[in-house]
């Protein structure tokens, strides 16, 4: 039976590897490279237990906990314990997501894709293809575990003991591990890669936010979350073991269950139905932008639910701020006291900026998407109908623009109603117009985008660096001490910090200025260049 | 008139020279075949007349607009199919029908309903679950459900059933029968013979051969089987004779159409005593250029 099963599994495991090797092998160092690279950057940024300690009492507040996790060992706040503390949570995400794209790609993208009927059709077992998979998986976040533990005690830095740090690895390797299995089981469930896909990070998304949650309210809530298990480990603090038993039990639970799936359904179907289609259009679905909508339509949703709860999580916590910042001395670095303002309003400030960075993660993919569907050869009949160009990314552009006046709004609305409730006399308006006022911003960002579709078109992915150097320099940079010349590269540095800085009428109006000539820019080239499909 | 002019079209892509100097006249009410291996330009052309590439040198017009500054106006008076056709995974066939019909304007229900029943679809599932001939069904009932006095059909029936590529040849002819103009690029060319009056052969970015069908049978050969009463030693020197194969009495070759009546006359002092002519064939010209100009055609006997 087993022999039957699995028949040809090696093969198959090894054919995997020759396929994905630098896939694999980038994911591999990008994590490795990653973790060292920050470890090593720590004992230069905080010299002294003294500046260690001084962190430790700034990263203990709700927004930080939500963000990274619990802290452990915050008397006694060591590289490990910075590393497990600042650090770990966010790696665990990435390692899920890895692990999601890896396993959406050999179950149910081939299968959507006719290769697991080929090989089905050749002498190999029914769970070979997924076996493999899983296989592979476990090899790979074994190397990853093994390259991360080692790794980190090679570092040779204080407190990073062989013991932490090959827990510090298994963390990773065993979160990894138990989102290969997740996605094995929604390539059961779903029909398509699409859906696998979304099914798997709305489990990570799920898991992130319990954590974060309970982390903030309530410990127990945590601990329905296989983040909240993993950094229960307190690495390099008490370096509980078991967490990572858990997860592997939990990780071979659910493989066994996507296994059994896998036998019992036919190629090619899953186990959420899918639902007849409408034999005609909406009316609503007959223009360009209606398009557009359509295609994004679920992932708009997807990401107004993630904001309302990241919102509303932030909100809840703000309440506590002055509690949490009184007692602390040094808080005046992190946030200086200023005239009148109280922390909360500091404090809010930085939210809405962090808050309208995440947002703009969704309104470039709206922009984006024009993109894809070139490369996806889908342009090409919308082209050959009277559709001009510029009403075609206008279409998108115009939807990306809209969706980040709809998320900010709701951002502000969300965590304004919580911040409403927890702290005393305080109103709606002030949240809504502080998180409006990054819309030139975001706009600026999409004009970029515009501009890189309609020049660079196989360079769109620049505008994630961007982004990426944009949150950079709103978060760290007066950690890093960036100089002003750099921090003003990106449009975020430009936009006023309401609640506690005015609105500035000119800066918003230069930057849309900006954006409209970067935007116009973008469509000329569109109009100038061939459309590849 | 001409619908579709095309004059001297080069494209580069890099230093790759997809096209080299195109030239392409499709009449108004005329069928005409666009023929030519794979990657020999046919699909690059077609681009370039929809305004989706522009053109490094050359003109193209239709209507006697340009076929990339005035891409919209033009669009509003075409159909066009796509080879590959690639539609959204999470819309239906129905429903990718009636945007593309809605955005070219102009909607005619009853036609649209009366081609889905012809092209037997399903319009309620999605656009995931379609075969290669489903995905080219929906582009097919969308491009003949719209009024449009162009048709530009690249490989359309390259994933349908024979049954279906009847349905689609009926929808040809009726278009032609309405006036309308139509541009057929296809591997099939016992296709392009039974529907296309002109035919343009492209190889390696230029084209080679144009003309009506009729013309070009003239550069053609005919296959001839004859058994003679007495052999016919002299028949391979006779100029025009390619492929000969003799056996005995009876001699299988092909011959240049504008040396028949030489041949005929040779042949019949040595007693016909039976002889079988197939006609020229669209296949022997198209292999005759794209195995070189020196082997002979492969065309079968009948």
């Amino acid at each position: 039976m087993k022999s039957r099963l699995f028949k040809n599994i090696s093969t198959l495991s090894r054919f995997i590897f020759k396929k994905d090797r630098f896939k694999m092998a980038l994911w591999i160092v990008g994590i490795v490279g990653f973790t060292l690279a920050v470890a090593v950057a720590f004992p230069d940024l905080y010299r002294t237990a003294a500046e260690r300690q001084q962190l430790a009492a700034s990263m203990v507040n709700p927004a930080v906990t939500a963000l990274v996790g619990r802290g452990y060992g915050l008397d006694d706040y060591t590289y490990g314990a910075m590393m497990a503390h600042q650090m770990l949570g966010m790696t665990t995400i990435i390692a899920g997501l890895m692990n999601i794209l890896l396993v959406a790609k050999h179950t149910r993208a081939d299968e959507e894709a006719g290769l697991t009927e080929m090989i089905l059709s050749l002498p190999s077992g029914r769970l070979s293809t997924m076996g493999a998979s899983m296989a592979v998986m476990a090899v790979l976040n074994s190397i990853m575990a093994v390259a991360v533990g080692l790794g980190l005690f090679s570092t040779g830095i204080e407190s990073l003991d062989l013991e932490g740090s090959l827990l510090y690895g298994a963390v990773i390797g065993a979160i990894g591990l138990f989102f290969a299995a997740v996605t094995a089981l929604c390539a059961q469930l779903t029909e398509s890669t699409r859906g696998t896909i979304g099914l798997s990070i709305a489990v990570l998304g799920g898991a992130y936010l319990i954590r974060a949650a309970g982390d903030v309210s309530n410990e127990t809530l945590s601990w329905f979350s296989p983040i909240g298990w993993v950094l229960g480990t307190e690495t390099y603090v008490n370096n509980y073991w078991w967490p990572i038993i858990l997860t592997l039990a939990a990780t071979l639970c659910i493989a066994v269950l996507a296994f059994y799936l896998n036998t019992i359904r036919d190629v090619g179907a899953g186990f959420f139905p899918s639902k007849p289609g409408r034999m005609t259009a909406s009316l609503f679905l007959r223009s360009p932008f209606g398009l557009a909508l359509r295609l994004q339509r679920s992932s708009l949703v997807f990401w107004t639910l993630g904001i309302v709860v990241l919102a509303v999580t932030y909100g809840s916590v703000l309440g506590e701020t002055e509690i949490y910042f009184e007692d602390i001395e040094f808080m005046e670095e992190f946030l200086p006291v200023m005239e009148g303002v109280s922390l909360t309003d500091q404090f809010l400030a930085v939210l809405m900026a962090v808050m309208a960075i995440i947002i703009t993660i969704p309104a470039l993919l709206m922009i984006l998407k024009l993109k894809g569907e070139e490369k996806n050869q889908r342009l090409e009949s919308l082209f050959s109908l009277p559709v001009s160009r510029i009403r075609m990314m206008g279409s998108y552009l115009l939807l990306a623009m809209l969706s980040s006046v709809f998320l900010l709004l709701v951002s502000g609305l969300a965590m304004g109603s919580m911040g409403v409730a927890v702290i005393e006399e305080a109103e709606l308006a002030p949240f809504i117009t502080s998180s409006l006022v990054y819309l030139p911003a975001v706009w600026v960002m999409l004009a970029v985008t515009a501009l890189l579709i309609g020049f660079l078109p196989k360079y769109t992915g620049l505008i994630w660096l961007y982004l990426g150097f944009s949150f950079m320099t709103v978060y760290f940079g007066d950690l890093f001490q960036m100089p002003g010349w750099l921090t003003g590269l990106t449009p975020f540095d430009h936009v006023p910090g309401m609640p506690v800085d005015e609105f500035n009428f000119m800066s918003a109006a230069v930057m849309i200025i900006v954006a409209v000539t970067i935007g116009a820019a973008g469509f000329f080239g569109y109009l100038k260049r061939d459309i590849h499909g | 008139m001409s619908v579709i002019s095309a004059k001297g079209l080069t494209k580069n892509f890099g230093k790759f020279k997809a096209l080299n100097g195109v030239n392409l006249e499709v009449d108004k009410g005329e069928v005409y075949g666009f023929i030519g291996p794979n990657g020999a330009g046919k699909s690059t052309t077609i681009r370039v007349l929809l305004g989706v590439l522009k053109a490094t040198e050359g003109k193209a017009e239709i209507f006697g607009m340009d076929a990339w500054s005035e891409a919209v106006e033009i669009h509003k008076r075409i159909a066009y199919v796509p080879g590959d056709v690639n539609l959204w995974p999470n819309l239906t066939g129905g429903e990718v029908i009636d945007l593309f019909v809605k955005l070219r304007g102009g909607s005619q229900r009853r036609k649209r309903e009366e081609l889905i029943d012809r092209f037997k679809l399903d319009p309620s599932k999605k656009c995931r679950t379609y075969s290669k001939g489903n995905r080219q069904k929906v582009a097919l009932v969308a491009a003949f459900s719209s009024e449009a006095d162009l048709y530009i059909l690249d490989e359309p029936t390259s994933g349908l059933d024979p049954l279906m590529e009847r349905v689609f040849q009926e929808c040809v002819k009726e278009a032609k029968n309405e006036g309308k103009s139509i541009l057929l690029s296809s591997h099939i060319l016992s296709e392009v013979e039974r529907l296309c009056d002109k035919v343009g052969i492209i190889r390696e970015g230029k084209m080679i051969e144009s003309g009506t069908l009729e013309e070009l049978r003239h550069l053609t050969r005919t296959q001839l089987h004859v058994e003679t009463r007495e052999p016919s030693p002299g028949l391979v020197k006779i100029p025009g004779v390619h492929n000969l194969q003799k056996n005995g009495r009876a001699a299988t070759f092909q011959v240049d159409s504008e040396k028949l009546e030489d041949v005929i006359s040779y042949l019949s002092s040595y007693g016909v005593l039976k002889l079988e002519s197939a006609p020229p064939k669209l296949e022997d010209l198209f292999m005759r250029h794209y195995k070189g100009e020196n082997s002979g055609p492969v065309g079968e006997g009948g």
